[in-house]
């Protein structure tokens, strides 16, 4: 539990966040191991953790009957993957799938919001790091819509 | 020499780099016709009866056999000289430009970020560091394109990931199961890029949406407005500064880039005016 503490105060997820804080949090979590090509979750499955990434890579994808899993962005070492766990009805929205060897810090959804409901400073300090997290994924998702290599400007009908 | 009037080159080889780029090699074929350049600068390629476009030079600065451009096919030009054969003869006005600032990098660690067709100017740089690697701190590669398919020079970038000293790091926005690499836009891969930001010179090369973007992401790391090096892209006509087609604020592209330090056109880029 120790060396979970010291990896989880390290990282810049949770950087500058209180001991005390640091403390609760390390009781939600867990080291992980996916093997490539495991999944950590599938579409629609019930979403009770979220994951710290320590290395490796997850590709996130969708399904589609056309072309079969299209992968729409990828989360690598360092990163944050997942916020379907804070959000009802808790299931996730896509698959996420190990693409190479990946060693992550899971931390459980369920334990984690009750945590943030008795303690919300903690909860407060959280929804700021998450919310930066959606805004830089939201950011690049948008540049990625815009397929600024396709060398061709998107049809907009006036 | 009068920089207006177009020298032959032949080809040599055309090489199919992706679906919709190629490759032209070129040899002078006057007498005594050498060619030399400096990495970013452009020429003017002309193909009689149809029109003339700027071309970045891609091929490597430090040799003086064959003069190398990589381009897209996507305008009138540049869709007829996908059709040119070995042995058929364009013209060529140049070199036009400033360069990267490959002398001023020497000592420092530099992050090449490269987005789609814009990896071809950038090429240049990347032979030049390699035949002085020693005045050079760490070399980062940052390439992002639209699929696995568009990867442009992807034998030689899969050659140069096998060296260690250079970190080259590949991205795609769109990919099936097929591809194992990184998925998402290129500015993506800046947060963990291993670069000392301090001692850092950044040189950008792609659509101008993008290096706003990645220039938004390296600021963001810590490198300073005048250790990032754009190149911007307007209409060029005649390459030395005379149309006024490729005024930029108070600059002309063909003259006064196209490579600019970033602050000294910070105050226009990404502004719609211009």
């Amino acid at each position: 539990m120790e060396s979970l503490e010291r990896i989880l105060v390290e990282h810049p997820f949770l950087k500058d966040l209180s001991p005390e804080h640091v403390h609760l949090i390390v009781g939600c979590a867990r080291n992980i191991v996916f093997e490539p090509n495991k999944f950590l979750f599938k579409e629609n499955e019930e979403a009770h953790e979220f994951y710290i990434l320590r290395s490796g890579k997850v590709a996130l994808e969708i399904y589609t009957p056309e072309y079969g899993p299209i992968t729409i962005q990828t989360i690598g070492e360092g990163e944050v993957l997942g916020w379907s766990w804070l959000i009802p009805p808790y299931e996730w929205n896509f698959d996420g799938r190990a693409t190479e060897l990946t060693r992550a810090i899971a931390l459980d959804g369920k334990c984690l919001r009750g945590k943030c409901e008795d303690d919300h400073v903690l909860g407060y300090e959280l929804m700021k790091r998450l919310a930066s997290v959606f805004e830089q994924r939201l950011y690049a998702m948008r540049l990625q819509l815009l397929d600024v290599y396709s060398g061709t400007t998107p049809k907009i009908k006036k | 020499m009068d920089p207006m009037i177009p020298h032959p080159y032949k080809i040599q080889r055309v090489i199919k780099e992706t679906h919709d780029t190629f490759t032209l090699e070129l040899k002078s074929i006057e007498k005594n016709g050498t060619f030399s350049f400096a990495p970013g600068q452009f020429n003017m390629l002309y193909i009689a009866g149809i029109g003339e476009v700027p071309i970045s030079i891609s091929g490597n600065p430090t040799k003086n056999g064959s003069l190398i451009h990589t381009t897209r096919a996507v305008g009138t030009v540049t869709k007829e000289m996908a059709k040119l054969k070995r042995s058929d003869v364009i013209g060529i006005r140049g070199p036009f430009g400033t360069n990267w600032p490959v002398k001023e990098a020497e000592g420092n660690d530099v992050l090449l970020v490269a987005g789609g067709i814009g990896l071809a100017p950038l090429r240049p740089v990347i032979y030049h560091i390699l035949s002085k690697r020693e005045y050079f701190g760490k070399i980062i590669l940052l390439y992002g394109t639209r699929t696995p398919q568009d990867i442009l020079f992807r034998k030689e970038l899969e050659k140069l990931k096998s060296r260690l000293d250079i970190d080259i790091y590949v991205t795609v926005d769109r990919a099936t199961r097929a591809w194992n690499g990184n998925v998402g836009v290129v500015t993506r891969l800046i947060p963990r890029a291993p670069f000392d930001p301090i001692n850092t010179i950044a040189m950008i090369c792609g659509p101008e949406i993008m290096m706003r973007y990645t220039i938004t992401e390296i600021s963001r790391r810590g490198i300073a407005s005048e250790n990032i090096y754009v190149s911007v892209e307007r209409n060029m006509k005649c390459g030395i500064g005379l149309c006024g087609h490729c005024l930029y604020g108070t600059e002309f592209i063909c003259k006064d880039g196209p490579v600019f330090r970033y602050d000294q056109i910070q105050n226009i880029f990404g502004k719609r005016e211009f």
